[in-house]
């Protein structure tokens, strides 16, 4: 009984519980929604979102890993940047060049043999990516300008300038980059996608590769970043306390634009690794649009806590229900409502810390309850023992 | 007997603590009936349940004999029940006559009705000597003039049971005489006055009754006047307590920190500017920098351990000039600094206590190996100071610094900071919102310290603290020195002239 009500008070119990029941809360929410758009086939398409990925089998379990990609690595990024103080809301830019930089690599430097091609072009993403968060880190050290607005005006420069630099002339030589036809970049060489490994035996026919693998060992190593190096302690104390950590001697300035170039950094690889899957893989389509896989990375950071760890498995979990909201198409459901319907559970996952605090209150007030049982005997003793003082 | 309000056998619980074991609060009509107690003794706790914020499991309240239930703030203010808290709770762009207002504004078909709210708020101050001026913004005026905007708050209200919580912390010498006489002028119009304190000479210059509680107990209710200080802070800590130290003749040695025409200009709002500070502080001895609120300590403090830039002169450490230095590079130096305000610089309240008691080491080759930490030591490390200086946590190293009370978070830092085994230790305000038993506990460490051959730099504004255990005092006002004396030879009342700016005279550099 004690054991289990230790187990019960943990922080890691807490906050996967809490996390849990944000996800049911959304779930609910989004049958709200198919009741009232669609009540003839709520009950149904409730099932299919449920079953979400796996409705496809081994292949859909794959295509959800593979949507998970992009967003567990933004999530990484702006979980990383809010656990240091800072709110990356510039993934979707960071992200954008370092997908534009793996296409570059991927295509231009078609000589390169095949791991050493595919790293590379990973390389340049992550690159990338923290260049373009380098800026806003700089302004908000030196110039102490707000993050969010630079890096928002950083997401379009970087869109802008991507979707310019894959149409200008320049690039037109062969290997074109742009696909005039289709609106969309070429096929990267051969050399340059990510291999599928093992990873082709256990989900056959999906577009799933090292990828997530990768993605997974870098939510790994940043855990371990933040929790076991000095380098860590120094990013989390600025982002708790920067006044107590100016006080403690660690420069801010340096953490500040260290945070946001690593956060851009994972936010670029997030890039590189979806773009460089091969012809069943995303290809970067040419519109005046920022791209989604940016803005996932909030709720996802939010959902898993802004833990790294936590951060894989709400990745994977979007990725499910929106594989899941893809099959709704085979019913009666207007596209724009599965949107809806998918957004209203991704919104309600973000709320998991609301659900955090919620549940140590509950599990305060429980406590308090035990504790007056286990006190109400020996509280009945000392009153009768006591004449009421101060009576004189 | 005519008692105003009664608690009888007030019984709260919380998890693993009894915060209040059945206590009794008997307040006259009339009277100032002081509630002394260390920090965590229980006098929160017993207000919050005499607010309605709590719930207590046994005993009863009873209003003028009558016993009532008070299930909420508002039915204690119904009950005519008015708090002035510690920290304030006023609006701070609105103006005085606004603040009193507010809540109970009067209104004419929807509109507000000032006139008469002015008409009676300039009559209860001329009443009760509260002088304010209703149009000024609270942001502009002194703290001591916010503090009297809630007590006209409570009088507006038509109270007749005043408490104030820890009133005199904010306030300066000069203020706390004024509260003083405004508290005595409150209970001749037959207000009834509680007092929270941990502060034993107000006790002594206002109070009629006092009741002790310790460890949520209550120990009694005392006459103030025929109980000696000795007695009072007896009941309240359980054991006796050294008043005064006996802290033996300074050794003083060579400088250690020697400050030389520092000046510093006032770029941030708010900020008091130093004008040309010389001063050397040496091996051995305590030179304590005495002076009023906002006179230029925060900045010296700042500008020695380098959170702010100096614009002129030189800060020396061991005969090094670290000015233009960083602040790692001046704590290397050996430069420890328990700063003025222990949530904002002192300590990173998210962290573990093991956390904050590595936070100036944790760099170091015995706490880290190519940048991985290296927690078994650290945790170690942390229990071995939360053993030796009594640091008490509900989960001892791992517990989350935010959860631990004031006291035990100011130890914390004291901690981290002595056993850095510092050349000069810089200390503001360390013993600031603390009980007696942690002043007493934090006065024999910084003397422990003199006499081990370290330099103190002490920066207090109690003159109490600065008469007890300096060896040298050094007056601030206006952000320059305005002189220097021997604790011997000078009196409370010359030292408050200066601290004042009535009287200054030459300092001898050095």
């Amino acid at each position: 009984m004690d054991k289990l009500r230790r187990i019960l008070r943990s922080t890691g119990f807490v906050n996967a519980s809490s996390s849990v029941l944000a996800i049911l809360v959304g779930l609910v929410f989004g049958f709200v929604i198919m009741l009232i758009s669609n009540p003839a086939q709520a009950i149904q398409g409730f099932g299919i979102i449920l079953k979400g990925g796996f409705s496809g089998g081994a292949r859909g379990i794959g295509q959800t890993l593979y949507y998970a990609i992009p967003i567990i690595m933004t999530g990484l990024s702006v979980g990383f940047a809010f656990k240091t103080g800072l709110f990356n809301i510039g993934a979707s830019g960071q992200f954008t060049v370092g997908a534009f930089t793996a296409i570059f690599i991927g295509i231009k430097l078609n000589s390169l043999p095949a791991p050493l091609h595919w790293i590379i072009a990973l390389l340049g993403a992550m690159l990338a990516g923290g260049l373009w968060a380098l800026i806003p880190g700089l302004f908000k050290a030196y110039l102490n300008v707000n993050e969010v607005i630079s890096s928002i005006m950083m997401n379009y420069i970087g869109l802008f300038a991507v979707n310019y630099a894959i149409k200008h002339p320049a690039l037109k030589t062969a290997p074109t980059i742009f696909d005039t036809t289709m609106n969309l970049t070429s096929n990267t060489a051969p050399t340059s996608i990510l291999p599928k490994s093992f990873l082709s035996y256990l989900f056959p026919g999906s577009t799933v590769n090292i990828g997530i693998i990768i993605a997974i060992l870098i939510a790994v190593f940043m855990y371990f970043v933040l929790n076991k190096t000095t380098f860590g302690y120094e990013l989390k104390a600025c982002g708790y306390n920067k006044h107590a950590s100016q006080y403690a001697g660690i420069s801010e300035k340096r953490s500040i634009v260290l945070s946001m170039v690593i956060a851009g950094a994972l936010s670029g690889l997030g890039g590189g690794l979806v773009y460089l899957s091969g012809p069943n893989g995303r290809r970067y389509k040419v519109l005046d649009l920022l791209l989604a896989d940016g803005f996932a990375g909030i709720p996802v950071a939010l959902l898993g806590l802004n833990n790294p760890l936590g951060i894989i498995f709400a990745g994977i979990f979007i990725a499910f229900i929106t594989i899941g909201g893809e099959y709704l198409q085979s019913l009666d459901f207007v596209v724009e409502i599965i949107d809806i319907i998918t957004a209203a559970i991704i919104f309600f996952s973000a709320f998991a810390l609301v659900f955090r605090g919620f549940i140590q209150k509950m599990l305060k007030a429980e406590e308090l309850a035990v504790s007056l049982d286990d006190n109400h005997s020996s509280l009945r003793r000392q009153n009768s023992g006591k004449e009421t003082g101060g009576e004189k | 007997m005519d008692y105003v309000i009664e608690m009888l056998g007030i019984t709260k619980s919380f998890p693993g603590i009894l915060a209040n074991d059945n206590i009794t609060l008997q307040l006259k009509k009339g009277e100032i009936h002081a509630l002394l107690g260390e920090n965590g003794a229980g006098k929160s706790t017993l207000m919050s349940v005499l607010f309605g914020l709590y719930k207590p499991e046994l005993g009863i309240i009873k209003k003028s004999g009558v016993e009532v239930i008070i299930k909420n703030p508002n039915d204690a203010n119904e009950l005519g029940i008015g708090m002035v808290h510690q920290h304030f709770k006023l609006v701070h762009n609105f103006t005085v006559l606004q603040n009193i207002i507010l809540g109970v504004e009067t209104t004419v078909r929807g509109f507000l009705e000032m006139e008469a709210a002015r008409k009676k708020v300039i009559a209860l101050s001329e009443q009760y000597g509260l002088k304010v001026d209703p149009d000024a913004l609270v942001e502009n005026i002194t703290v001591g003039m916010q503090q009297r905007v809630e007590i006209l708050k409570m009088l507006y209200r038509d109270n007749e049971i005043l408490i104030f919580d820890e009133p005199t912390a904010v306030l300066t010498p000069q203020e706390i005489e004024d509260l003083m006489a405004i508290m005595r002028d409150l209970t001749k119009e037959g207000k009834s006055i509680l007092f929270i304190t941990h502060k034993l000479n107000e006790i002594k210059a206002v109070a009629d009754r006092c009741t002790v509680l310790r460890k949520g107990k209550c120990i009694g209710t005392i006459n103030v006047q025929d109980t000696t200080k000795e007695e009072m802070s007896e009941m309240m800590v359980g054991r006796r307590i050294d008043l005064t130290l006996d802290k033996g003749e300074a050794n003083a040695g060579e400088p250690v920190l020697e400050v030389r025409n520092l000046v510093t200009a006032s770029r941030e709002h708010g900020r008091k500017p130093l004008k040309d500070i010389s001063f050397t502080v040496r091996r051995g001895e305590i030179v304590c920098i005495a002076g009023i609120d906002g006179n230029g300590q925060s900045e010296l403090a700042y500008a020695v351990t380098g959170l702010m830039q100096i614009d002129g002169g030189q800060v020396l450490i061991n005969g090094q000039d670290v000015s233009k230095k960083s602040i790692r590079a001046r704590n290397l130096s050996g430069l420890a600094h328990i700063p003025e305000d222990r949530h904002k610089h002192g300590l990173i309240l998210d962290y573990t206590l093991e956390d904050n008691l590595i936070l100036k080491q944790y760099f170091n080759p015995e706490y880290q190996k190519h940048g991985l930490r290296l927690l078994p030591k650290i945790h170690s490390y942390a229990e071995g100071l939360i053993e030796r200086f009594d640091i008490r946590s509900g989960q001892g190293a791992i517990t989350l610094t935010r959860s631990m009370s004031g006291g035990n978070q100011q130890k914390a830092i004291v901690a981290r900071e002595i056993d850095y085994n510092p050349d000069i230790l810089i200390a503001v305000q360390p013993t600031r919102g603390l009980d007696v038993g942690a002043i007493e506990y934090i006065h024999k460490q910084l003397i422990a310290q003199r006499n081990s051959g370290k330099a103190i730099l002490l920066i207090s504004l109690e003159l109490d603290e600065v008469m007890n255990i300096s060896d040298r005092i050094l007056v601030i006002y206006e952000g320059s020195i305005v002189g220097e004396f021997n604790p011997k030879d000078i009196t409370v009342q010359e030292l408050g002239l200066y601290m004042a700016g009535s009287k200054a005279r030459e300092v001898n550099h050095g």
